[in-house]
């Protein structure tokens, strides 16, 4: 009963190592916003208060992305009211659960309308959005969303009762697109990873550089994510003559790409997206990493409001906010500014001045463009530097 | 012509991998016609154990060489362990069960075994040390084939005839053919036929493990999902080249890795699958028992 003994040692054996190693550091999830009552006060609002609508998802699984802003409209609405107001009116916040599906947005855009919101806040989810827009157009509503981000929203101009604070889909592309031509390259190999995220973004890419003259598009290729290795697309990169690679997706297959060019003496720049801006991508491509560029969202962190926006929230609600917070409380003081400045509740006065006059919020000092995205807001180009990612200016 | 070289030497390495671990799955599979679906996933512990043995080793000081032998061993006395272990709980007890009954064993074990390191190490990537020393004179060829790639190939040549010697030659060897040929006579002339599988097992997991620690030092990383998509692979490598078969699955591995590579090359990397599976379609349609494998007339 050798054997036996053998496979008792081996099976305790099993369980015992790999326990021990190189476990890696767990990330704690932040717990998500208390949830919010749902306020319904049917009654007209009489004049002499602005109606601020917070739409979007506040139950359901996507919950999480819409409960910081209506604790975003909250805190900005109990500031100004505790400031006298806006036009010497008091701000009412009055949510509004869209669940992020379309044919609820729909729904809760025409309760708001019947509550008689002035300006809403609002929806969170593209689709949802989408949904709801011809509605509040026909009512005349301005609607400013902290985290629509489908590019057609403004870009399609078919919404000009549209705005947002946070960039679309495509600014990360045109980011980088412009970046590249900024080191001079003209031929580029895009590449990504075949879904959703990444082939968007290089098919963005893709749309920008051919409508360059000075900038060609020598490759584009999906690579398959988790194959064995990449070296023959890494030869084909070679191949094409490319001076420099957009990929877009994640740090996994950023990383072994990086890695496998590099190792092939191919020093050609390589710049790419938001899913490799992450401290992993250099931890696992080490050295490979140096001088890789990738965008990611601007550091907004050294901005005093950004620092006022947590404190309120930290002091009210005694946790971290959650998703698209900055981007809500932003999208909330631009709304009301824009009635302050105004002098009136009425859609064009309203509109006119979203994209005239600045104002001071925690994304940073932002107006609108033509189309409705906050100018100045958005990514910014990083480059990892002695094994950091170091925001270019 | 260089760029055929590049793509060819790519493949080459490829295909190295997925023959080793084929291999595991062909030999399993030629001696209790069971496929192993956690062999992927031998193959990812090997590259873990590889991982912390490399860890420790580097932090003393070793030197690079010593450091791969030291955790190619440790792999692969792990990786056997893992392989004997695996096939005592899951499919030892299923021995006369019917044929779909092991199958299922192996698909939980797989399953197992990704979420057992998942939980005990993390769902990270993790940064994998460079094993392979710089080859000097290989300088002017690095363009197209690298140091750890000559290590992959080489490995994968010294495994693959090192491999053929021992079932040809060996006493454990002749055991093996034996019982693959027929096992309940293999069993009436004194061959310890549970012994046999068990070194089936514990040598597939072995090769499985060298595979793994090669390939992770080559790309520098490895998760605990690691061995799933190349599981896959070397399986289709194993059926291409004739399930069951040894040279099979060697030459069915490298047909694979250069299908791969050359579609990459000369037609797109979005279709790197779909020419690899197609190809698999194709041998099946016209040559079921594949490439290098024997018709098996059915007994009665």
């Amino acid at each position: 009963m050798k054997a036996k003994w053998i496979l008792n040692v081996l099976a305790l054996v099993m369980v015992t190592m790999l326990a021990v190693g190189c476990g890696g550091e767990k990330k704690e999830e932040t717990a998500s916003a208390p949830a919010e009552e749902k306020a319904a006060p049917a009654a007209e609002a009489p004049k002499g208060e602005i109606v601020l609508g917070v739409a979007g998802a506040h139950s359901g699984d996507l919950a999480s992305y819409g409960l910081p802003s209506v604790n975003a409209a909250e805190l900005v609405a109990e500031k100004i009211n505790a400031e006298g107001g806006v036009l010497g009116m008091q701000v009412k916040v009055v949510p509004q659960d869209d669940e992020c599906k379309p044919e609820k947005a729909t729904n809760a855009a025409t309760k708001l309308l019947s509550e008689n919101v002035t300006v809403v806040l609002g929806h969170i989810c593209s689709g949802a959005t989408k949904a709801a827009l011809p509605i509040y157009k026909e009512s005349k509503i301005v609607c400013m969303s902290p985290s629509a981000t489908n590019p057609p929203l403004t870009q399609s101009g078919d919404y000009p009762n549209f705005f947002r604070t946070i960039a679309s889909d495509d600014a990360q592309a045109l980011l980088g697109v412009n970046f590249a031509k900024s080191l001079g390259l003209k031929n580029i190999a895009v590449i990504h990873d075949k879904g959703d995220y990444g082939k968007g973004f290089a098919t963005f890419a893709q749309e920008f550089i051919d409508a360059d003259p000075e900038i060609n598009v020598v490759l584009f290729e999906g690579v398959t994510p988790g194959a064995v290795d990449y070296s023959a697309v890494v030869q084909k990169i070679k191949n094409s003559g490319a001076d420099g690679v957009i990929f877009g997706g994640y740090h996994p297959e950023a990383s072994k790409i990086v890695s496998q060019m590099r190792k092939k003496d191919l020093t050609i720049p390589f710049i790419s997206d938001d899913g490799v801006k992450d401290d992993t991508f250099i931890k696992v491509a080490g050295d490979y990493a140096e001088g890789v560029y990738a965008s990611g969202p601007m550091d907004i962190s050294a901005n005093p409001l950004y620092q006022v926006a947590l404190d309120a929230h930290k002091a009210k609600y005694g946790t971290e906010p959650g998703a698209f917070y900055y981007e809500a409380y932003s999208a909330a003081l631009a709304l009301l500014n824009a009635i302050e400045k105004a002098g009136s509740t009425d859609y064009d006065a309203i509109v006119n001045a979203l994209h005239t006059e600045y104002v001071e919020t925690p994304v940073g000092k932002i107006k609108f463009d033509a189309k409705g995205d906050a100018e100045g807001v958005g990514f910014s180009m990083y480059q990892v530097q002695n094994g950091k990612y170091v925001e270019l200016k | 012509m260089d760029y055929f070289l590049e793509l060819f030497f790519g493949g080459l390495t490829r295909g190295s991998i997925y023959a080793l671990v084929a291999l595991g799955y062909t030999m399993v599979y030629g001696i209790i016609e069971l496929i192993n679906f956690a062999h992927g996933e031998i193959y990812m512990i090997g590259a873990f154990t590889g991982l912390i043995v490399a860890g420790v080793l580097g932090s003393l000081g070793f030197p690079v060489l010593g450091i791969l032998f030291v955790a190619l061993a440790c792999a692969v006395v792990w990786s056997a362990a893992y392989g004997y272990t695996v096939e005592k709980i899951a499919y030892k007890p299923l021995r006369n069960a019917p044929r779909l009954s092991p199958l299922i064993s192996a698909i939980g074990m797989s399953i197992f075994l990704q979420n057992y390191v998942l939980l005990a190490q993390t769902s990270d990537f993790l940064p994998f040390r460079k094993l392979t020393p710089d080859l000097g004179f290989m300088q002017p060829f690095r363009s197209f084939l690298s140091s750890s790639e000559i290590f992959i190939i080489g490995a994968t040549a010294v495994v693959c005839v090192g491999l053929t010697l021992f079932i040809k030659y060996t006493r454990l060897g002749k055991a093996m053919r034996a019982t693959a040929q027929n096992r309940k006579m293999a069993m009436l002339v004194g061959v310890k036929v549970d012994r046999v599988i068990s070194a089936t097992f514990v040598i597939g997991s072995a090769l499985a493990a060298i595979g793994g620690v090669l390939i992770a030092s080559h790309i520098g990383q490895i998760n605990f999902y690691f061995g799933f998509i190349v599981g896959v692979k070397a399986f289709t490598a194993a059926v291409l080249g004739g399930i069951g078969s040894v040279p099979g699955a060697m030459l069915g591995g490298l047909v694979l890795g250069w299908t791969e590579a050359f579609a990459t090359g000369y037609v797109s990397s979005d279709y790197e699958d779909v020419f690899a599976f197609a190809l698999l379609v194709l041998i099946l349609i016209f040559r079921p028992e594949g490439i290098l494998g024997k018709d098996s007339t059915q007994k009665v």
